[in-house]
């Protein structure tokens, strides 16, 4: 982790402490936090953009990826999760209309 | 005021992010709906503004930063003098030209319930009073949860906080929750609402109005909190969405102090115990206490009622 390293000294430091990379919170992932994952089927996935609205991170992606399923269906656009910075907290999983998000425990 | 183009559905909502992943709120902490949602209505030409409380804290421990708009966090009291003082500071850079006149600037403040309804609330008051263009949004997890669930004025009646602790003589919370959206609209601005994050279109749409208003405007949204109302992270869209077809919470809007709406009828209402019996806060309740919260809330179901005109939120059947 990015906490344990060596601290800047006072002559690197912006003036005001400002900081100048809006959004650097992305360097630290929050991935670690979960206990369990939730793992998206992407064939009973209908795409509804739910899971992406409500995710409190953003943690879940909307990727310009086209996508099969195996009856058929074709798909312009897959809904990928990012287990870096997914907590695990399950609200995608419990809002999901057709149930197509797992939830499964971590196991190292 | 204007009329803003409203979205009709998730797929219109802006792709893009102005809140990083990789924050410190809590896993399954609805804050971060709202305020990625409130960013992507908002867009990159926005100048927030929070208080103290768990949005501030756990997405600004420095040398880290959460936003990718401009930030500033001043004290606990104090956010909606701070977001006039910015508001003036954009118009005053405006007439002299440093600034692009025709540049629409949004500035947007966002506070808990706590530096809202009671630290804050003088600072709000006096920025509504002047009129300044600034859309104050407050998530309402209704205690002092960034320190640890103490009660506030939004806490609602009978529900245990660690300075309303349940034990042989008092029950939790001994008052009802304090009606801010009432009173502020009682100063007469242009744009009032309540949302919902269960009700994502319509909450987007509440803030798309509130940034197209000359004025101030004020919405005040319902936070379910994990840790604070003590239920499992997973279920936090699901209390937020009982809690308004339970009619606890009723999502409602006044424009221009003239036209209320109720935005979202609910013609059969749920018994409020559905709501209540998912939140470990409210473990101690008896049924004559649950049955003493469901005659407030029959009163207040009644009484929007007769300020609407016809009866939308509906009687109670489960």
């Amino acid at each position: 982790m990015s906490f344990e390293k060596k601290l800047p000294s006072w002559k690197s430091i912006p003036i005001g402490g400002a900081i100048l990379k809006p959004g650097n919170f992305a360097e630290r992932p929050t991935g670690d936090w979960r206990v369990f994952r939730p793992i998206i089927n992407q064939d009973k996935c209908l795409r509804c953009l739910i899971c992406w609205a409500i995710c409190p991170e953003p943690a879940i992606y909307i990727i310009d990826k086209p996508y099969r399923t195996s009856s058929g269906r074709e798909w312009k656009f897959t809904l990928e999760i990012d287990y870096n910075y997914c907590k695990g907290c399950g609200l995608c999983v419990e809002e999901c209309p057709v149930k197509a998000i797992d939830f499964v425990e971590e196991v190292k | 005021m204007s009329k803003p183009t409203l979205y009709k559905s998730i797929f219109e909502l802006p792709r893009e992010e102005y809140l990083s992943p990789g924050h410190g709120l809590c896993a399954g902490c609805l804050v971060g709906t709202i305020v990625r949602v409130l960013l992507k209505v908002a867009g990159p030409n926005t100048i927030v503004v929070t208080p103290t409380g768990c949005l501030e804290v756990s997405t600004t421990p420095f040398p880290y930063t959460a936003w990718k708009v401009p930030w500033i966090h001043v004290a606990f009291e104090n956010a909606a003098a701070v977001a006039s003082g910015v508001e003036a500071a954009v118009k005053a850079l405006q007439r002299k030209g440093l600034v692009d006149p025709s540049k629409k600037i949004n500035v947007v403040a966002i506070g808990g319930d706590g530096g809202t309804v009671d630290i804050g609330f003088q600072a709000l008051s006096g920025m509504l009073e002047r009129g300044h263009r600034v859309m104050y949004v407050l998530y309402d997890n209704e205690a002092y949860m960034n320190t640890g669930i103490q009660r506030s004025g939004a806490t609602p009646f009978k529900a245990w906080t660690t300075t309303t602790p349940v034990g042989k003589v008092l029950k939790g919370k001994l008052q009802p929750k304090k009606p801010i959206a009432e009173i502020v609209a009682a100063h007469k601005i242009p744009y009032v609402a309540t949302a919902n994050p269960a009700y994502i279109i319509d909450m987007a749409n509440k803030f798309r109005k509130g940034l197209s208003v000359d004025g101030p405007s004020f919405i005040h949204v319902i936070q379910p909190c994990t840790t604070g109302w003590r239920f499992d992270p997973r279920y936090g869209i699901k209390i937020a969405r009982l809690a308004t077809e339970t009619a606890m919470w009723i999502n409602w809007e006044l424009e221009n102090n003239e036209v209320f709406r109720v935005t979202v009828p609910v013609p059969k209402r749920k018994h409020v115990k559905h709501y209540i019996r998912a939140q470990g806060r409210f473990n101690h309740l008896t049924d004559q206490d649950i049955e003493e919260i469901q005659r407030f809330i029959d009163k207040e179901v009644e009484r929007i009622n007769k300020m609407v005109g016809k009866e939308v939120i509906g009687p109670v059947v489960e």
